[in-house]
C-alpha cells in the first residue's frame, strides 16, 4: 500500500487526486532513477513534480534526505529536456534552505544564465541568486550587470528582481549596479521598467535628493507601465509627506495628473494617495472623490470595493466631501458583495443626515449575519460614532446592537462581541436615558455568554450602575443566576456585584444577605472568600465600611502589595501591617479612542504586566544610596529639559517618596565624537529643599542612554512648601573619541551644559486614585477637616477649559465621569480623588459656574488637616 | 498615521500569498511569500478560514484577518491572491487574472481540478513566472504561457501516434462515464 501512487491506481479512482496519498519516503526512493543512464525525462519530471508537490503541502524534509535528493537532481542537468530543466530550477529554489551545499549547482546555473536558450536564462538567474551568498556574489557580479541590461525582457526582469531580493544581504555590491538599473528603466518593456524603478528606489531611498531627482526625471519622461506609475505615485506621496511639501508642489501636481491616466489601477492609486495625505482641503480632495464616485458604478467588484473603502476613509475626516457620492453609495447598499454593501452603509451613516439613520440600520440588519467578523466590527464602530453624533438616536442603535448580540449567540468571535458590549457600555455612559434599556440588554446577554472576560466586565458594570437605578431588584435575579451557572471567575464577579446592591439599597439587604449565605457554600475558595468577606462587612451596616470595602475597594498596586507583605513577613514585628506603606496603583490613563480602520485587531490578551511605576521602584531599589526611602509614592511623566535635537538630550522623571524626592535624569549623548564620563545634574533649589546626594552616570557613550540621579529631602518644618523650582546644570568630563571606532582619548576635560529649570508642583505630591462611588467615599472621609473657598478664574472662558486646568494642576483623578462637561450647561460639578504623599486620602468637590469668566467653589476633604490647607493654598 | 505610512511605503513586494484550493477547501497549491503565516499549521488554519468565508459567494474580493483577498472560482477550483489591506486591490486583481488566464490557456480552457492535477508542473512553472518572492514578475498571460513553454501536452493531435490518440480517447470516455 505504500506505493499507492501508480498510473494504474490513479485510474482505479482512489479519489481523483493522483497526489493524494503520496508518501515522502516512497517518492525519495523513486528519485533514485535520477542516477540511471540514459535519463528518462518524463519519469524524472514526474518525480520532481511530486517532490515539489510534497514541499508545497508543507511536508517536512530532513537535511540529509533533502541533500541526497538534491544531489541526485543535479545529474538531471545532463538532459536537454526543457521542462525538466525548468523543474530543476524550481527544485533548487524550493530546496535552497533545506539542503546543504546547494552552491554545487552554481556553475551549471551560470552556464544557463549566459547561454543561448532564452527560456532558461531568466529562471536560471532567479535560481542562482537564491543560492548565492555574499562571498559568491562578487564572482557573478559581471554576469548580473550584463543580465540587467539584456535586451530579452524576461532576463532583465529576473536580474532586476533578484538584485532587489539580494539588497538585504549585500547592499554594497548591488549598489554598484545602479547605472545598469538606470539603463533598464528606459526599456520599452513595461515590466522591466517597473522592476528597474523598484530597484532604483530601494537603493536610493535613504538619499532624499537622489529620490527627488529620480522622480523628477520619470515624471517628466513618462512611463508606460501602470505598475511603475503606481510605484511613482507612492514614492511621490512619501516624499511629499517627508518634506512636508505643500500641495502646490510639482509632486502633488503629478499625483493629481495621474487621476486622468488611462489605467484604472493608476487612477485609483492616485486617488487613494490624495485621500491619505494629511491636511488635505476639501477642494484638493474633490477630484479624487469624483473619480472614486465613478468607480462606485464599475462592473468590477474589486474596483467598487476599493472605491467605497477609500470613500469610507475620507468620510472619517471629511464627511462633507463624500456627501456628493451619497446617491452612488445608496446604489451599493444592496450589492451582492456584502463587504461592499457594509462599507457603503457605514459610509452613508457618517455622511448622511439623521433622518436616514433608521432606513440604513434596517438595511444593514437584513444581511448582517452574512458578513465577516471584520466588517461586523466596522458596523459596530460606525454605530458607536453615530451615537456620539446623534444622541437622540440611541434607542434605535441600542435595539440594533441587542439584536446583533442575540442573533449571533453561537457564531461571532470575541472581538466582535467585545465591540458590541463596549459600544453599549459607552452609550449607557453618554446617555443616562438609555441606562435601563442598555443594562437590560446586557443582562440578557450574560445569560448566554461564553466569554468570561465579557461576563465579568458586565457584572462589574451592573454592580456599579444597577443599585442606582429606580428598580434595582430586577437585576438581582440575573446576577444570582451567574452564581449558579458559571465558571469560578464569573461567580466571584457576581458575588461582588451582589454586595454592591446590598450596600446601597437597605430594602434589598436582607435578601442579598440570604444569597450571600448560599455563596459561602461555593466549591471555589475565591467565591467563598468574597462571600464571607462581604457578608461580614454588610452585616455591620456602617456607611463608612461599605464605602471603603464594597464600593471603592483597594487602590494599591497589586505587585506592590505583594512585595510589601512579603517584606512584612520577613521582619518579625509586633506592629500591624500598615496599608499606607504600600505603593498606590497608577490609574490607567484611559485610552484615546483610536480611529478605526478595518485591519487586523491585535490578538494580544491584556495582561496586567508590571506598571511603569513598579519598574521604577525596582530600578531605584537597586541603587544603594536610595535605600530606606520607603515605598515609591509617585513617578511623574518625563519632563524634557533640553530642546529637541541638541547635543545632549536630557529628560527628568520626578520620583516622590514619603519625605524625599529622587530626580532621575535620562541623558543621551548625540555627538558621535565624544564620550562623556561622571555625568551628573547639579541642582539649585529655590525653596528650603536640600540636595542630599548625587549619583552620577559613570559613562555616557554616543547614542546609548544613561541615567544619573539626585536625592533631595523635602522641608520637614514647612509641610506646605510643596512647590519649588530647581535650576539645573549638566556637569561631565568630556573625552574626544574616534567617531568610527568609538575609541576615546586618554585625556579629557570638564565641561557643563545649562538645562532648563525643573518645577516641582503640588501634583507631584498627589497620586491619582479612582473612586468608583464618589459619594460613598465623600461620606467615608467625613467633614472633620473640611474647608471651602471660592475663587474667580477670570482668564478662563469655558467650563471645559476650567475642568481641564484644575485636573492637570492638582494631578487628581476625576470621578463619576465628571471631567466631561455636558453641552450647553452653565454650571458643573467636578469630583476629584487622590492620595496625598504620606497616605492621606484627599477629595475635592469643585462647583463651577460660568458667567463672565468662571467662578469656582472648592470644597476639600481629607483625613489630614495639613493636606486640606496645602490644597487650598496651592489653588489660591 | 502609522497606518498611512504603512500604506505608502513604496515597494515592489506586493503579493503575500497565492493559493489554489479544491472544492473541499483542500490545498492544491499554496505559496506564501512572507512571514505572515510562518508555520504550516497557521497557513492551513488561514486557508480553512478563507475557504469557509468565500466558497459560497462569488464576490471576487474580501477582507479577512486584516488582509485583502481577491479570488475567483471555476468549476471545482478556487484561486486566491492575498496582499496587505493597504495594497492596491487592482494590482492583486491583475495577478489573479494573469494566473487564471495563463492556466486557462495552458489547460485549453479546461480549468478544473483533474486537468490541473495532471499539469502540476505547468502550474508550478506558471506561478514562478508570475510572482517571484512576492514581486509581480509578469502580468501578461501570453508572456507567461510563452515562457513556461510546456511541450508534451501541447503536441497537436496530428503529431500524436494512433495509439496515443486511442489511449487518450479511451481515458476521456472512461472519465465521462465515471463522473
Amino acid at each position: 500500500m505504500i506505493k499507492k501512487f501508480d498510473k494504474k491506481d490513479e485510474e482505479s479512482g482512489s479519489g481523483s487526486n493522483p497526489f493524494q496519498h503520496l508518501e515522502k519516503s516512497a517518492v525519495l526512493q523513486e528519485a533514485r532513477i535520477f542516477n540511471e543512464t540514459p535519463i528518462n525525462p518524463r519519469r524524472c519530471l514526474h518525480i520532481l513534480t511530486k517532490i515539489i508537490y510534497l514541499l508545497n503541502q508543507g511536508e517536512h524534509f530532513g537535511t540529509t534526505e533533502a541533500t541526497e535528493a538534491f544531489f541526485a537532481m543535479t545529474r538531471l542537468f545532463q538532459s536537454n529536456d526543457q521542462t525538466l530543466r525548468r523543474m530543476c530550477y524550481l527544485t533548487i529554489k524550493e530546496m535552497a534552505n533545506i539542503s546543504e551545499d546547494v552552491i554545487i549547482v552554481t556553475s551549471s546555473l551560470t552556464k544557463d544564465m549566459t547561454g543561448k536558450e532564452d527560456v532558461y536564462r531568466g529562471p536560471a538567474i532567479r535560481a542562482l541568486c537564491r543560492i548565492t551568498d555574499t562571498t559568491m556574489l562578487q564572482a557573478i557580479e559581471r554576469y548580473m550587470k550584463q543580465a540587467i541590461v539584456d535586451k530579452v525582457p524576461s532576463v532583465s526582469s529576473s536580474a532586476l528582481v533578484s538584485s532587489l531580493h539580494m539588497v538585504r544581504m549585500s547592499y554594497d555590491v548591488v549598489k554598484r549596479w545602479v547605472n545598469e538599473a538606470q539603463e533598464a528603466a528606459s526599456s520599452d518593456n513595461i515590466m522591466v521598467q517597473y522592476h528597474a524603478l523598484g530597484l532604483l528606489y530601494h537603493l536610493r531611498k535613504n538619499d532624499r535628493l537622489a529620490v527627488s531627482k529620480m522622480l523628477n526625471k520619470f515624471t517628466k519622461s513618462g512611463l508606460k507601465s501602470p505598475f511603475a506609475y503606481c510605484m511613482l505615485i507612492r514614492i511621490a506621496s512619501k516624499l511629499l509627506e517627508e518634506t512636508e511639501g505643500g500641495h502646490d508642489s510639482p509632486l502633488f501636481d503629478f499625483i493629481e495628473s495621474c487621476l486622468r491616466n488611462k489605467h484604472e489601477m493608476v487612477v485609483y492609486e492616485a486617488a487613494s494617495a490624495i485621500v491619505h495625505m494629511p491636511n488635505c482641503t476639501a477642494r484638493e480632495l474633490a477630484p479624487a472623490v469624483s473619480v472614486l464616485q465613478l468607480f462606485c458604478s464599475s462592473p468590477k467588484a474589486a474596483l467598487r470595493y476599493a472605491a467605497v473603502r477609500t470613500l469610507n476613509k475620507v468620510a472619517m475626516k471629511h464627511p462633507s466631501a463624500v456627501t456628493a457620492c451619497n446617491l452612488d453609495l445608496e446604489n451599493l447598499i444592496t450589492d451582492s458583495n456584502r463587504s461592499i454593501a457594509t462599507l457603503a452603509i457605514t459610509t452613508l451613516l457618517k455622511t448622511g443626515s439623521e433622518s436616514s439613520v433608521d432606513r440604513l440600520m434596517k438595511q444593514i440588519s437584513s444581511f448582517v449575519s452574512e458578513i465577516s467578523d471584520e466588517f461586523k466590527v466596522v458596523v459596530v464602530q460606525a454605530i458607536s460614532a453615530l451615537c456620539q453624533k446623534y444622541p437622540r438616536k440611541h434607542s434605535v442603535m441600542m435595539n440594533f446592537l441587542s439584536n446583533m448580540l442575540r442573533d449571533d449567540v453561537s457564531c461571532g468571535g470575541f472581538e466582535y462581541k467585545r465591540a458590541i458590549v463596549d459600544c453599549i457600555i459607552s452609550i449607557i455612559e453618554e446617555n443616562p436615558d438609555s441606562k435601563e434599556t442598555g443594562l437590560a440588554h446586557l443582562c440578557e446577554f450574560i445569560e448566554d455568554c461564553e466569554h468570561t472576560v465579557l461576563a465579568t466586565k458586565i457584572l462589574h458594570l451592573l454592580g456599579k450602575e444597577g443599585p442606582r437605578t429606580p428598580s434595582p431588584s430586577k437585576y438581582i435575579r440575573f446576577i444570582f443566576n451567574r452564581v449558579v451557572l458559571e465558571s469560578e471567575a464569573v461567580r466571584a464577579a457576581a458575588v461582588s456585584a451582589l454586595a454592591k446592591f446590598g450596600a446601597q439599597n437597605d430594602d434589598l439587604l436582607p435578601s442579598v444577605l440570604v444569597l450571600m449565605q448560599r455563596c459561602m457554600m461555593d466549591s471555589d475558595d475565591e467565591v467563598r472568600d468574597r462571600a464571607t468577606f462581604y457578608m461580614n462587612v454588610l452585616q455591620q451596616k456602617q456607611k463608612a465600611l461599605n464605602a471603603a470595602y464594597v464600593f471603592n475597594g483597594l487602590s494599591v498596586s497589586v505587585p506592590g502589595l505583594e512585595k510589601s507583605l512579603h517584606q512584612y513577613t520577613l521582619e518579625p514585628t509586633e506592629k500591624p501591617f500598615d496599608m499606607k506603606s504600600v505603593p498606590l496603583a497608577n490609574t490607567p490613563i484611559t485610552e484615546q479612542k483610536t480611529e478605526f480602520a478595518p485591519v487586523a485587531t491585535s490578538k494580544l490578551p491584556e495582561k496586567p504586566g508590571p506598571t511603569r511605576q513598579d519598574i521604577y521602584q525596582e530600578q531605584l531599589a537597586g541603587i544603594p544610596e536610595f535605600q530606606g526611602l520607603g515605598p515609591l509614592f509617585k513617578s511623574s511623566e518625563a519632563v524634557q529639559l533640553t530642546e529637541a535635537e541638541t547635543e545632549y538630550v536630557v529628560r527628568c522623571v520626578k520620583h516622590t517618596f514619603a519625605r524625599h524626592m529622587v530626580f532621575q535624569f535620562d541623558c543621551t549623548n548625540t555627538l558621535n565624537d565624544q564620550l562623556l564620563q561622571k555625568v551628573m545634574v547639579q541642582m539649585e533649589p529655590s525653596e528650603a529643599y536640600d540636595v542630599l546626594h548625587y549619583v552620577p552616570a559613570a559613562n555616557l557613550p554616543y547614542s546609548q542612554p544613561g541615567s544619573c540621579y539626585s536625592l533631595v529631602s523635602l522641608p520637614e518644618d514647612d509641610p506646605t512648601a510643596v512647590s519649588c523650582t530647581f535650576s539645573c546644570t549638566l556637569k561631565y568630563l568630556v573625552k574626544d573619541c574616534d567617531p568610527n571606532t568609538g575609541e576615546p582619548d586618554d585625556d579629557g576635560y570638564d565641561d557643563e551644559y545649562v538645562l532648563e529649570d525643573l518645577e516641582v508642583t503640588v501634583a507631584d505630591h498627589i497620586q491619582k486614585v479612582l473612586k468608583p462611588n464618589f459619594a460613598a467615599a465623600w461620606d467615608e472621609v467625613g467633614d472633620d477637616f473640611e474647608k471651602e473657598e471660592t475663587f474667580a478664574l477670570a482668564s478662563v472662558r469655558t467650563l471645559e477649559e476650567a475642568v481641564g486646568n484644575i485636573i492637570s494642576f492638582l494631578g487628581m483623578q476625576p470621578c463619576e465621569r465628571s471631567d466631561k462637561v455636558p453641552e450647553n450647561k452653565n454650571s458643573h460639578i467636578l469630583f476629584l480623588a487622590g492620595v496625598f504623599r504620606g497616605g492621606h486620602d484627599v477629595l475635592v468637590r469643585s462647583r463651577l459656574a460660568l458667567a463672565d469668566g468662571v467662578t469656582m467653589q472648592v470644597t476639600v476633604r481629607s483625613s489630614d488637616k495639613t493636606v486640606v490647607d496645602i490644597i487650598l493654598a496651592s489653588v489660591g | 498615521m502609522k497606518m498611512d505610512t504603512l500604506m505608502l511605503e513604496p515597494s515592489l513586494y506586493t503579493v503575500k500569498a497565492v493559493l489554489i484550493l479544491d472544492n473541499d477547501g483542500e490545498r492544491l497549491y499554496a505559496k506564501y511569500y512572507d512571514d505572515t503565516y510562518p508555520s504550516v499549521k497557521e497557513q492551513k488554519a488561514f486557508e480553512k478560514n478563507i475557504f469557509s468565508k468565500t466558497h459560497r459567494t462569488d464576490s471576487e474580493i474580501a477582507l479577512l484577518e486584516g488582509l485583502t483577498v481577491v479570488y475567483k472560482s471555476n468549476i471545482d477550483l478556487f484561486f486566491y491572491v492575498i496582499g496587505s489591506s493597504h495594497e492596491n486591490e487592482l494590482m492583486l486583481m491583475a495577478v489573479l487574472n494573469c494566473l487564471f488566464d495563463s492556466l486557462s490557456q495552458m489547460l485549453r480552457k479546461n480549468v478544473e481540478r483533474r486537468a490541473l492535477l495532471e499539469n502540476m508542473e505547468g502550474l508550478f512553472l506558471a506561478v514562478d513566472e508570475i510572482v517571484d518572492g512576492g514581486v509581480i514578475l509578469e502580468s501578461d498571460p501570453q508572456q507567461v504561457v510563452h515562457r513556461v513553454a510546456l511541450r508534451g501536452e501541447d503536441v497537436p493531435y496530428s503529431e500524436q501516434t494512433v495509439t496515443q490518440v486511442l489511449q487518450s480517447a479511451k481515458e476521456q470516455i472512461k472519465w465521462s462515464l465515471l463522473r
